[in-house]
């Protein structure tokens, strides 16, 4: 069976990268509905990191 | 808002990784107890999210936003004295018997330790329960889809229904708990981000409060009565529950909460799923604590949508009004999304909200396969068949039970009514049922026919009591009062909390009674079934913090302190 982490962490990687590069690319008028605050850049990093961490554990146990 | 082409990519992908996941799995499912249980293969703490996510389908999460905006901070109640001491009894004290009786679901455990027509009874009931259940879940999600992306219900109902039906069909168990996990990470990083944003918008947590301070003086209660849990709980008017303490400790801490955590085969077939006895014991103990955590992330955005539109928010976010004029509470969640997340932000959200619909309809129909397969057709249908017919059975009952739901969907779509009075005949079978298994585990001389009469009495008591009583202010009919108005509660969560004790009390004394009066089943053939005849687990050489009692103790230590936090 595979171990859950490795498309999990697939997965939060794949939407992290999505957001973040949304985030940098698009008008800053944009988050006037988000306070001010870039949350597409700043929660897609986020997500980016959470998926990679999953990833490596998932891949490091696999060959158990 | 409309979603625009990031929001649609964003969902696109994680629907096909939920295909995906299903597609993959799908070599793993070679025998019934693979498709059914996931083998007993599954980490205990894949096990421990999913059995948290199985219970967090869209209701939970559209309804307990809509309780914090309507009661406020003490809805925690549901999740710090509602769920947490009964998952960690069931970890602790229950489980053995479950996973050590070698039983493939909870009505088995019934026919192994009391007798085939409690099985039944139970079987049945739970069959009917879920399809329903499932249906109500789509029945959300139709109308929820048609108010934000303006979809038609057909359109929701069916999508919905096909892409939960391929990635069980393909994968059984594992890829519904496998799917469960996704969503428990999706509505984490879906959810955080709104209740950080709504925060920020309000001055944080104080000016959350000093706002909840007049939504609370404008309705006539004490100011700390929306963001304090225990001080207004002296007396019933005090607080917007309309609920004691007592009755929350009794009804929603003790019968309620154990009734559904340590005897509802949706939750409790992620834990029979797990590797081990050990790992089993562990899943509701691993769950419990996201469990502790989530009224943070699910019931103060409520809190945040009532303060900003009574007191008023930096960005002007405002809950819309129904057709009678009064605030549309369960819209707290899908406006503050609209309101507070940009393009972007707003697909996460929106796929958190579809994965939690999703996965609360996935545990339904995993569990109704399951109890169909093995304790209805294998029981009472056709008993030898190779396990590959059963394999089969499973999947043709996973196709038949989506298809019940949809029609289960149109019907509370048309009739809102005979769903309000069917999720209350659930309530009355379901209120006896932790009485049932208390004795079953922990009383040798507790028969079958006792367990049998005890819950049949219990559901009568439960109807009987509906039917003599009545919430302030409601007319008599489905809300109760049926037979006879014979006492008043100030609300209708009270005179719920009520029915359930009333319930309990009568199944646990017929229990003890007709057990007393009939012949008692000879010992060696209740091991591993009963406490007092079940050899302990030899712990010795086990990390403490593998052990089921120090996990509970942690989690209960950490409860109470949550508890003296918000007092």
């Amino acid at each position: 069976m595979i171990d859950i982490r490795v498309p999990l962490g697939t997965l939060l990687a794949c939407l992290g990268l999505l957001l973040a590069g949304y985030g940098a690319a698009s008008d800053p008028a944009l988050y006037q509905r988000s306070l001010g605050i870039n949350i597409n850049l700043i929660w897609g990093l986020t997500l980016l990191v959470c998926g990679a961490v999953l990833f490596w554990f998932g891949r490091r146990a696999r060959p158990r | 808002m409309q979603p625009t082409t990031i929001d649609w990519l964003i969902m696109g992908v994680y629907f096909a990784f939920v295909l995906g996941v299903g597609f993959v799995l799908r070599r793993n499912v070679r025998t019934s107890s693979d498709y059914f249980l996931s083998g007993r293969a599954i980490p205990a703490w894949v096990a421990g999210l999913a059995f948290l996510s199985a219970n967090l389908g869209a209701q939970e999460v559209i309804g307990m936003a809509a309780s914090g905006a309507k009661y406020g901070m003490a809805t925690s109640h549901f999740y710090w004295v509602g769920a947490i001491p009964a998952m960690v009894f069931l970890g602790v004290f229950m489980m053995p018997f479950y996973y050590g009786s070698r039983a493939r679901s909870v009505p088995e455990y019934l026919k192994l330790r009391f007798d085939e027509k409690t099985r039944a009874l139970n079987a049945i009931s739970f069959a009917v329960m879920t399809v329903f259940s499932s249906g109500i879940s789509m029945y959300a999600i139709g109308l929820l889809l048609n108010l934000l992306l303006g979809w038609d219900f057909s359109t929701s109902v069916w999508l919905s229904a096909a892409i939960v039906l391929l990635y069980i069909l393909l994968g059984g168990l594992t890829s519904a708990i496998y799917n469960e996990v996704l969503q428990f990470f999706l509505i984490v990083f879906g959810f955080a981000p709104l209740v950080f944003l709504g925060l920020h918008d309000l001055g944080g947590w104080r000016g959350l409060s000093a706002r909840l301070a007049e939504v609370a003086s404008r309705r006539g209660f004490a100011a700390d009565a929306w963001s304090s849990i225990w001080r207004e709980m002296g007396h019933a008017s005090a607080n917007p529950l309309g609920v004691e303490w007592f009755g929350v400790l009794m009804g929603l801490g003790f019968v309620l909460s154990f009734g559904y955590w340590c005897t509802d085969f949706l939750v409790i077939q992620r834990a029979m799923a797990a590797h081990s006895m050990s790992a089993a014991r562990r899943t509701p103990l691993i769950a419990a604590v996201p469990k502790m955590l989530f009224p943070f992330l699910v019931i103060v955005p409520g809190m945040i949508a009532i303060a900003a539109t009574v007191g008023g928010g930096a960005s002007g976010f405002s809950l819309p009004a129904k057709a009678d004029g009064s605030l549309n509470h369960d819209l707290s969640i899908p406006m503050m999304l609209a309101h507070y997340f940009p393009h972007g932000m707003l697909g996460l959200g929106l796929t958190a909200l579809l994965a939690s619909f999703m996965s609360g309809m996935a545990g339904n129909v995993t569990a109704f396969n399951t109890v169909w397969t093995y304790d209805i057709y294998q029981a009472y249908i056709r008993r030898d068949a190779p396990d590959h017919h059963y394999l089969r059975m499973g999947r043709v009952a996973t196709v038949a039970g989506i298809l019940l739901s949809v029609a289960a969907a149109y019907v509370a779509n048309r009739f809102n009514n005979i769903m309000d009075l069917l999720q209350l005949l659930f309530a009355f079978v379901n209120a006896p049922l932790f009485a049932t298994f208390l004795l079953g585990m922990f009383w040798r001389r507790a028969t079958g026919h006792g367990a049998f009469a005890g819950l049949l009495a219990g559901t009568c008591a439960a109807a009987l009591h509906h039917g003599l009583s009545l919430p302030r202010g409601s007319p008599p009919g489905v809300k109760g009062g049926w037979l006879h108005v014979a006492h008043t509660y100030p609300s209708e969560m009270a005179q719920n909390f009520w029915t359930a004790i009333w319930a309990f009390i009568v199944c646990f004394a017929v229990t003890l009674l007709v057990s007393a009066l009939t012949r008692a089943r000879p010992e060696q053939e209740l091991r591993g079934l009963v406490y007092a005849l079940t050899p302990r687990e030899n712990e010795a050489g086990t990390a403490w913090y593998l052990r089921p009692a120090w996990l509970g103790t942690a989690v209960i230590a950490a409860v109470l302190l949550l508890n003296f936090l918000f007092w």
